[in-house]
């Protein structure tokens, strides 16, 4: 049941650092953050890592578990074989705090450059009256519980520093695709979904959803339908002519 | 010292559900507020929360109003709950839940298009305004969403250590002390930083992680307990710490991870390893009239409330979580010394990944258990102290002037057990009301508060002992015998010899707290956060033990194995905590607050 695994951390700080080898005992039905806690328990008491409900419901303990996005505490030791090595990095997409820690602070940036949402009036009787059908779109969205693993795999930022100003990522693109579909909102961001946001940067690869740890089908429920309306607004006739005419003094 | 400082009107203390709701209210009141959490904005522990908010909007059943609310939150608390914050809980709920839509959040629908609830224990009525089973994510992001359009600031990853207080303005030499700001650290950096302000709202949540199977994160540490009672507030009901019944139990690694009761709500039964329903074996006197008999009867309760009483899964927890207790002391346990949950066999696979898809996902990613096809195995975890601050119900005031706390780290208003669904919306309604009196309190004092250097020097040096010596012991061997120590001795059936040696093994882990050394510096270092945590775990363990060997019988989250009966006297009886001048605590008697007659009526009415 319990065997000894051999871990490689990457440990340093902002000036630099490199992977570190520790044999860690396994013990049956671990994850590898069990396994970075035990690191921390035992041989490396200042191990900083972020972590909270272990129990993918917070987003906290994403990492590259063998270079590949995930989350610590939903990656099952039982995928690995026992002799192989397993090699846990920060997300390459951030700048690194200390060790497994990065800097998520572009992401908060982002979410507060976008307009908030704006609901329509309530129903006379004070109620909101929506249809299940009619939120669920947006609920998809909802689901996302910010580990930012879109983010740190999107190819737009993952190597490219400066399309950090222009691009929201992922993340960012569904929470316009969110309010965009959000039945009571009445802002319309499209514009900004393409100018501010970089919506033509994504050039739909999916990459992003395949590694929600939410299933939240990003590119093809919310990136895909949000570029198409932007197109639609941007380039058919008809919407073309109605905001010249839109236009025209009233006078 | 190299000292950040700050000022402001408000300082929240803790960013969940009820810290972000506090300082909404308290910026659209006027004050300048800041929120401070020890993780990143968007993780604090409501986003853990599955099943939903309680509130009686009567959109399923216009029967339900806030009375039946109220009573069935007093008859879950075994009627030790502050009669005043049930009632403004029972009354406040909904317009809370309401609001919630006016900031985006999206509930699932009724086929009338209104926010749907549905069933949990302890609930007249369904009840739980909901999101699938992620409710709290919504109310998290709800909030965090608000907060951020708003524009308040939050001070992400800052941990406060010290709650800072100064002699009464007004009335001098009268003596007193009142609060004047808080003092804390980065994670990141380390370094210190400090808050002036003339209200602080405590929202940090609760003190799990002093146990060893507990649904808690990380942040549970007590710290706002602690932090109240250092500032001279005091604590009620500590002896009250909810097992919530289903936890999971296997494989290790995840023993206590949550299992919501929106199973049970949606259908789910327990057995044991004889396949018995065995609920019905435990149906309490007080709950007997309105609980079913037969299964049948139980069975057509989900589809016909009105004419059917509540299958006896669907108790209040404290009772659930001894019957699963029993089982498993009686060898009928499941393999894995938990009790068997079932869903797969009363509800279509279609049905169960609709309604719970997080549990579907969690039981298959991490135990690799489809629970549309087979029974979860689940058992106690500690989940919930229904203890906290004594606070004033309508304001949400400690017993320090500038000093508020609401939700978990506030105490009275569930009394010896709380309902699933009251706490959601307990951090709604008891975090407005506490925004709105900080904000008021600040807004209508006098000239600035000022900060002492000498504490703000103190501070900094306590913050920084652990790094002065060398050679002491390592903080996480010291937490887990802590966690061991609460397990084993003051867990969910308690006798005085145990509790005696708890008390006797938690002096001697102060003593090795003393004597703690970390390794590394200050960036990012979770050893040392760790041993400023430990302070806050003790002292609240102590308060748990101590107040539990005092209360000589047995009531919602507190069994007593040498008082198995709940006694009268003691039902008129709160127990409250303060600080010794010895760093220990002091446990006192309190009579309950009168219920007025009025209120009182409801409990005649017919069940």
């Amino acid at each position: 049941m319990t065997y000894d695994a051999t871990f490689r951390v990457w440990r340093g700080d902002a000036t630099g650092g490199d992977l570190q080898t520790f044999t860690v005992a396994v013990n049956e039905g671990e994850v590898v953050l069990d396994i970075i806690h035990r690191l921390r328990a035992t041989q490396a008491g200042d191990l900083a890592v972020r972590w909270n409900c272990k129990a993918g419901k917070c987003g906290s303990c994403s990492a590259e578990i063998n270079g590949r996005p995930r989350l610590m505490c939903l990656t099952r030791m039982s995928t690995f074989g026992e002799g192989e090595t397993v090699t846990v990095t920060p997300l390459r997409t951030f700048p690194v705090i200390r060790d497994l820690v990065t800097d998520v602070s572009y992401n908060y940036d982002k979410a507060a450059q976008i307009p908030a949402f704006t609901p329509r009036a309530r129903e006379k009787d004070g109620t909101h009256r929506m249809q299940q059908v009619d939120v669920e779109r947006s609920q998809e969205f909802r689901k996302c519980i910010e580990c930012f693993l879109c983010q740190d795999t999107c190819h737009v930022i993952r190597d490219h520093e400066e399309n950090k100003a222009v691009f929201a990522g992922p993340r960012f693109l569904i929470r316009l695709a969110e309010l965009d579909m959000h039945p009571l909102d009445v802002v319309d961001r499209k514009d900004a979904a393409q100018d501010e946001f970089g919506l033509g940067y994504c050039n739909i690869t999916k990459c992003c959803s395949e590694v929600c740890p939410e299933g939240i089908h990003l590119t093809d429920n919310g990136i895909i339908p949000l570029k198409e309306r932007v197109v639609d607004r941007k380039y058919d006739p008809l919407t073309w002519l109605g905001s010249r005419i839109g236009r025209r003094p009233k006078d | 010292m190299e000292l950040e400082r700050h000022e402001y009107d408000v300082v929240v203390v803790g960013a969940g559900g009820a810290g972000l709701r506090a300082a909404i209210e308290a910026h659209e009141n006027g004050a300048r507020v800041a929120v401070v959490c020890k993780s990143l904005l968007g993780k604090a522990h409501t986003v853990m929360a599955e099943g939903g908010i309680a509130a009686a909007m009567a959109n399923l059943y216009p029967e339900d109003n806030w009375r039946v609310h109220f009573r069935d939150t007093m008859r879950g608390g075994k009627m030790l709950n502050h009669w005043r914050m049930a009632q403004l809980h029972a009354q406040e709920a909904p317009d809370r839940v309401r609001e919630l839509e006016d900031w985006g959040a999206l509930f699932d629908r009724t086929p009338d298009g209104l926010i749907s609830q549905r069933d949990f224990g302890g609930h007249r009525y369904a009840r739980l305004a909901h999101v699938g089973d992620r409710t709290g994510l919504e109310l998290i992001r709800t909030l965090q969403q608000r907060t951020v359009a708003l524009g308040i600031d939050v001070y992400m990853e800052c941990t406060v250590t010290r709650l800072l207080t100064g002699p009464v303005q007004a009335d001098g030499a009268g003596g007193g002390t009142e609060i004047t700001g808080a003092f804390g650290y980065w994670r990141e950096s380390g370094r210190f930083v400090a808050w002036q302000a003339p209200s602080v709202v405590l929202a940090t949540g609760g003190i799990g992680k002093s146990y060893k199977v507990t649904s808690n994160s990380w942040e549970y540490t007590g710290d706002g307990h602690s932090l109240a009672m250092q500032a001279g507030a005091t604590l009620v009901n500590m002896e009250f710490v909810q097992f919530h019944p289903t936890g999971m139990v296997w494989p290790p690694s995840v023993r206590g991870i949550l299992v919501t009761e929106s199973v049970r709500g949606d259908g789910g039964i327990l057995k044991n390893s004889a396949g018995n329903r065995f609920m019905f074996d435990y149906i309490p006197d007080f709950f007997r009239k309105e609980t079913a008999e037969t299964e049948a009867e139980a069975d057509r309760w989900y589809d016909d409330m009105k004419n059917n009483r509540r299958p006896p899964e669907l108790l209040p927890r404290d009772e659930v979580a001894r019957a699963i207790n029993s089982e498993v002391k009686a060898g009928r346990g499941s393999p894995h010394g938990g009790v068997f949950l079932d869903i797969a066999s009363r509800r279509s696979p279609e049905y169960i990944r609709k309604r719970l898809p997080s549990m579907y996902h969690q039981f298959k990613e991490l135990a690799e258990v489809d629970i549309t096809a087979e029974p979860m195995e689940v058992g106690p975890t500690c989940h919930y102290v229904m203890g906290g601050v004594e606070v004033d119900p309508d304001n949400a005031a400690a017993r320090v002037p500038g000093l508020f706390a609401a939700g978990e780290v506030a105490g009275g208003m569930h009394g010896s057990n709380r309902l699933g669904g009251n706490s959601l919306s307990d951090l709604l309604v008891f975090g407005r009301r506490a925004g709105l009196a900080a904000a008021e309190h600040a807004l209508r004092r006098i000239g600035h508060v000022s900060l002492d250097d000498d504490a703000l020097a103190d501070a900094g040096r306590a913050a920084l002992a652990p790094f002065e010596r060398e050679g002491g012991e390592n903080p996480y061997t010291v937490q887990h015998d802590l966690q061991q120590t609460m397990h084993d001795l003051v867990g969910i059936i308690r006798t005085a010899p145990e509790m005696e040696q708890a008390l006797e093994r938690i002096a001697a882990l102060k003593e090795r707290v003393a004597n703690l050394s970390v390794e590394g510096h200050r960036q990012y270092n979770p050893g040392w956060h760790l041993a400023l945590d430990l302070p806050h775990m003790l002292i609240v363990s102590e308060c748990i033990a101590r107040a539990a060997l005092e209360r000589q019988e047995s009531r919602g989250g507190h069994t007593r194995d040498d008082f198995p009966a709940s006694d009268a006297e003691w039902a008129r009886t709160n127990l409250i905590c303060t600080p010794t001048a010895d760093g220990g605590v002091a446990v006192r008697h309190q009579p309950l607050p009168q219920m007025p007659p009025e209120l009182a009526e409801i409990f005649e009415e017919t069940a």
